[in-house]
C-alpha cells in the first residue's frame, strides 16, 4: 500500500520503467476511458486465457475506476487503459457512464445536482 | 430490458473534481481530509523530453520517467462516486491536465498567500479552458490573513469566481470547498442555459 503522504507530487522521484512491454508496445486503445470511469465485470462472461497483467486488471477492476485499477495494480495509467480496453473489447468488462463531450446538458445538470445532494449529506 | 434499467445504466456512475495549486500548498492534505480511502497514487509515463503524452510509439528508444497523481474517493450514493484528483504541479506536466480535467465538474485552486505567484498558471489554465473553478486559500498556521477582496485583486480573478479560505486538514472545511465548486459549476451551467434560451 502507498503510505500516507504529505510530500506533494514534486517530491516524488521518477524512475526508469519499460511498462509498455506488457502491452506489446501499444500505447492507445479504441475505448474511451476517463480516469474516473467505473468498470463492471460482465456477468456470465467466460474469461479466456489472459496474460498475467491482464488477469490482475480483471481481478481488481469490478466497481473501481480506471485510476484505482492503475494504483492497485501499480501499472501506469496508459498501460492500464490499454489492458482495460482489451478486456472491454473481449466482452469481459463494461464501462459505466461518465460525463463526456457527448453528454447532454440535461444529463450534466442531473449529475451535478446528484453530486451536490450527495456532498451535502456526506 | 425495461426503461428504468436502461436509464440507470445511462446515468453517470462517477464524476470528479480536480484539486490544483502550487507545490506544497496542501493538495494531498485536502484530498486526504475528505477521502473515504487512503489517497491512492497513479502514475503516467513521460518521456524525458516530456513532449507527447504517452505517445511512446514514436520514440521507442527514449528513456521514460513517471509522473505521479494522487487521488481520493467519496461514495456519495449507491450509484454515484466522486473522485478527487490532485494535479501534478509542475508546468511541464500540463499536458496531463487535459486528461484529468476532461468531464470534471470543476476545479479547486488551492492558494498559499505567501506564494501567490504559484497559483497564476493553474488559474490561467482553467480560465483558458472554460473549466469552472473556485479559489481556496489554505490558511497555514502563523501566516498573515488577508481580506478575500485583496487576494482576488492580487490574483486578478474574474468577479464571479468564488474565493474561500479553509484549513485543508479539516474534513468539514474541505467538504465545504467541494460543495462550493459544485454549486458554482451548477450555477454556471444554468446561466449558460438562460443565455442560450434568450
Amino acid at each position: 500500500m502507498t503510505p500516507p503522504h504529505e510530500p506533494d507530487d514534486e517530491a516524488y522521484t521518477p524512475r526508469l520503467i519499460r511498462s509498455y512491454t506488457i502491452t506489446a508496445g501499444r500505447t492507445a486503445t479504441s475505448v474511451d476511458l476517463a480516469m474516473e470511469a467505473t468498470l463492471r465485470l460482465q456477468a456470465g462472461a467466460e474469461a479466456p486465457v489472459l496474460s498475467y497483467p491482464a488477469a490482475q486488471v480483471l481481478e481488481v477492476c469490478d466497481r473501481r475506476s480506471v485510476a484505482e485499477v492503475s494504483a492497485l495494480t501499480k501499472m501506469p495509467i496508459g498501460v492500464t487503459r490499454v489492458l482495460l480496453g482489451d478486456l472491454i473489447e473481449q466482452g469481459l468488462v463494461r464501462i459505466q457512464a461518465t460525463i463526456t463531450e457527448k453528454t447532454s446538458t440535461d444529463e450534466r445538470l442531473e449529475l451535478i445536482e446528484r453530486t451536490l445532494r450527495g456532498l451535502r449529506n456526506y | 430490458m425495461d426503461f428504468e434499467t436502461t436509464k440507470a445504466q445511462r446515468a453517470a456512475a462517477s464524476t470528479k473534481i480536480v484539486i490544483a495549486g502550487g507545490f506544497g500548498v496542501g493538495k494531498s492534505t485536502l484530498v486526504g481530509a475528505v477521502s473515504e480511502i487512503d489517497p491512492l497514487r497513479t502514475e503516467a509515463l513521460v518521456t524525458n523530453e516530456s513532449e507527447g503524452v504517452d505517445d511512446l510509439a514514436a520514440v521507442p528508444t527514449k528513456a521514460t520517467t513517471t509522473v505521479a497523481m494522487d487521488f481520493g474517493r467519496l461514495t456519495l450514493a449507491e450509484d454515484l462516486v466522486l473522485y478527487l484528483f490532485g494535479t501534478p504541479g509542475q508546468r511541464r506536466f500540463w499536458f496531463m491536465w487535459d486528461d484529468l480535467c476532461r468531464g470534471a465538474i470543476g476545479a479547486i485552486v488551492l492558494v498559499d498567500v505567501a506564494r501567490l505567484d504559484e497559483s497564476f498558471s493553474p488559474l490561467d489554465y482553467f480560465e483558458s479552458k472554460g473549466i469552472p473553478f473556485i479559489v481556496a486559500v489554505n490558511e497555514f498556521d502563523g501566516v498573515p490573513r488577508y481580506p478575500a477582496e485583496e487576494i482576488a485583486a492580487a490574483l486578478a480573478l474574474p468577479a464571479d469566481v468564488p474565493i474561500i479560505s479553509l484549513d485543508a486538514r479539516d474534513r468539514e472545511q474541505a467538504k465545504g470547498a467541494l460543495v462550493k465548486i459544485t454549486e458554482y459549476s451548477l450555477m454556471r451551467l444554468r446561466e449558460s442555459l438562460t443565455v442560450n434560451a434568450n
